[in-house]
């Protein structure tokens, strides 16, 4: 089925079987292999990418279903030349040891940061209140992405850093 | 997974006149559908896309309640200023529900409408009534820890498991549904079904039939609150939960559908202590042993959110 999906600023038109979840069509058709498949079923956040700029679990959704969409992977958020101020943050906290879940985290922390600004509650919010960037908010929001090396306090570490250096 | 066929619906009538043919279903965030499709508990033949139909719209109905379009995402509902500030209950709910990419993606029909997460169900090598209907309940006898304690039968004993659900439930909400007759509305109370002898049958949806919204009706004097225990604090299905709008209140992960506790209900109204009142309706329970458990938790986290409620709206 013919798929037309702009990842990381390139229009892409692929010919994908429905079967095909826009993880697989990242990974195994575009050959774009930093979202990486830990569960494959919504429950790691190791595929987490940005579509229109939300974050959201790649093996959960089919590629056809975001035809007309924009998607970014890690390799569309910094390069080795250019690092990004999330994989800076990451790499000066230390904030992985395999580094299997980073490339989720990172796209993660990206989709939190806009949730955040854009007054998305969280159950660590106060009803009513407007969120702010608290370790409890973080850990909270950070929730869909599991580490087995467990980096956790140096990933809110990292985020901290990242919306200092963003503000 | 096996194959299947996709469209993407641009109509609500178009949508439903898709849906009428074998094997089609619709898909909305695919979160649930997806998940039980690569283990091939679901087979559909084919998808209709309902993602994109412009039924996200939330809305402030004539007489001061809130419509919201079956598509609005989860995120969407939860990040609403009306919903923040008038129904507080259902957005706790919805964040108290997995995590936040699952959030972004799911959708108020798909969420409604998600099966349950019940082990058996998920292990094709096990039997399970809901899953294959006669081949038995392998929970029955098994590992039946969140096992519901209300309307359960020999057949099937699993759960509901959606948050937003039970904050609908005790709001009092209804489901605006679209089929091949036309639109009408149901309870939200009367959409899911007990399991029966037919647990395989989970909702009073005729085939093909689309959700397109969800109605509240102005919500209700005192105030609100959603309360859910779970193994981690975190990004994990409940073993019981609790909302609690003005008098009203429901249950969640106790049954199989979302419990509206109308015994409790009754007797909070002729004056009995939040304790007294859930003590009434848990008369009602009934437990196989490794869900014991339940029935005190239930006592307690409800007898607490009804009292914390009572005090946020004196
Ligand atoms: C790891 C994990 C953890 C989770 N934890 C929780 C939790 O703690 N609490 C909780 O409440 N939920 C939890 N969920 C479930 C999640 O909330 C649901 O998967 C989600 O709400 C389903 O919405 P969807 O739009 O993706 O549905 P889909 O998967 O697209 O659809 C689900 C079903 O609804 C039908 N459908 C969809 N839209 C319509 C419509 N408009 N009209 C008629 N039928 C329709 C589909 O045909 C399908 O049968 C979890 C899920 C995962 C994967
Ligand atoms: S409780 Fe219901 S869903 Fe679970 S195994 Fe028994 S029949 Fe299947
Ligand atoms: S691979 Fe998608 S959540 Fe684990
Ligand atoms: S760094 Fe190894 S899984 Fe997170």
């Amino acid at each position: 089925m013919r798929t037309t999906i702009t990842v990381n600023g390139e229009v892409r038109s692929l010919d994908l079987d429905p079967r095909t979840t826009l993880l697989d069509a990242l990974r195994e058709t575009l050959k774009l292999t930093g979202a990486k498949k830990g569960c494959d079923h919504g429950q790691c956040g190791a595929c987490t990418v940005l579509v229109n700029g939300v974050r959201i679990n790649s093996c959960l959704s089919l590629a056809v279903m975001h035809d007309g969409d924009e998607v970014t992977s890690i390799e569309g958020v910094g390069t080795v030349e250019k690092l990004h101020p999330v994989q800076v943050a990451f790499l000066n906290q230390d904030a992985f040891q395999c580094g299997y879940c980073t490339p989720g985290q990172i796209c993660s922390t990206l989709g939190l940061l806009a949730e955040i600004e854009a007054g998305a509650p969280s159950q660590e919010t106060a009803p009513g209140a407007k969120p702010t960037l608290t370790d409890a908010e973080i850990r909270e929001r950070m929730s869909g992405n599991i580490c087995r090396c467990s980096a956790y306090p140096q990933i809110v570490a990292a985020i901290k850093q990242a919306a200092e250096a963003l503000a | 997974m096996k194959a299947f066929t996709y469209e993407r619906a641009t109509s609500v009538e178009g949508a439903v006149t898709a849906a009428q043919a074998p094997g089609a279903r619709f898909i909305a965030g695919g979160t649930n559908l997806l998940d039980l499709m690569k283990l091939e508990i679901e087979t559909p033949t084919h998808l209709i896309d309902v993602g994109r139909l412009p039924m996200a719209e939330i809305v402030e109905t004539p007489d001061g309640g809130l419509r919201i379009g079956a598509s609005a995402s989860n995120t969407a509902v939860a990040s609403n200023a009306t919903v923040r500030a008038r129904y507080p209950v259902l957005s706790e709910a919805i964040v108290a529900g997995g995590s936040p990419q699952l959030r972004n993606k799911a959708s108020v029909g798909g969420n409604l409408l998600q099966r349950t997460r019940c082990a058996y169900f998920y292990d094709t090598s096990k039997p399970c009534n809901k899953r294959a209907p006669g081949s038995g309940c392998g929970a029955l006898e098994g590992l039946n820890r969140n096992a519901a304690i209300f309307g359960a039968s020999h057949a099937c004993i699993a759960t509901h498991t959606s948050d937003m659900a039970v904050a609908l439930a005790a709001l009092g909400a209804s489901v605006e549904v679209v089929g091949a007759g036309g639109t009408h509305s149901i309870p939200l109370l009367e959409l899911h079904r007990l399991p029966g002898e037919t647990p395989h049958i989970e909702t009073h949806l005729a085939g093909g039939e689309l959700i397109t919204a969800v109605v509240l009706p102005p919500p209700p004097k005192g105030g609100q609150t959603y309360r859910k225990v779970r193994d981690r604090a975190s990004y994990a299905g409940g073993l019981a939960s609790v909302a609690v709008a003005g008098g009203q209140v429901a249950l969640g992960m106790v049954a199989h559908k979302p419990w509206r506790a109308a015994e409790a209900e009754g007797a909070l109204a002729s004056g009995a202590s939040p304790a007294e009142a859930i003590g009434k309706e848990l008369a009602g329970a009934s437990s196989l042993g490794r869900n014991d458990f339940k029935i005190p938790l239930v006592a307690r986290l409800a007898a607490a959110a009804i009292t914390e409620a009572k005090e946020q709206g004196q």
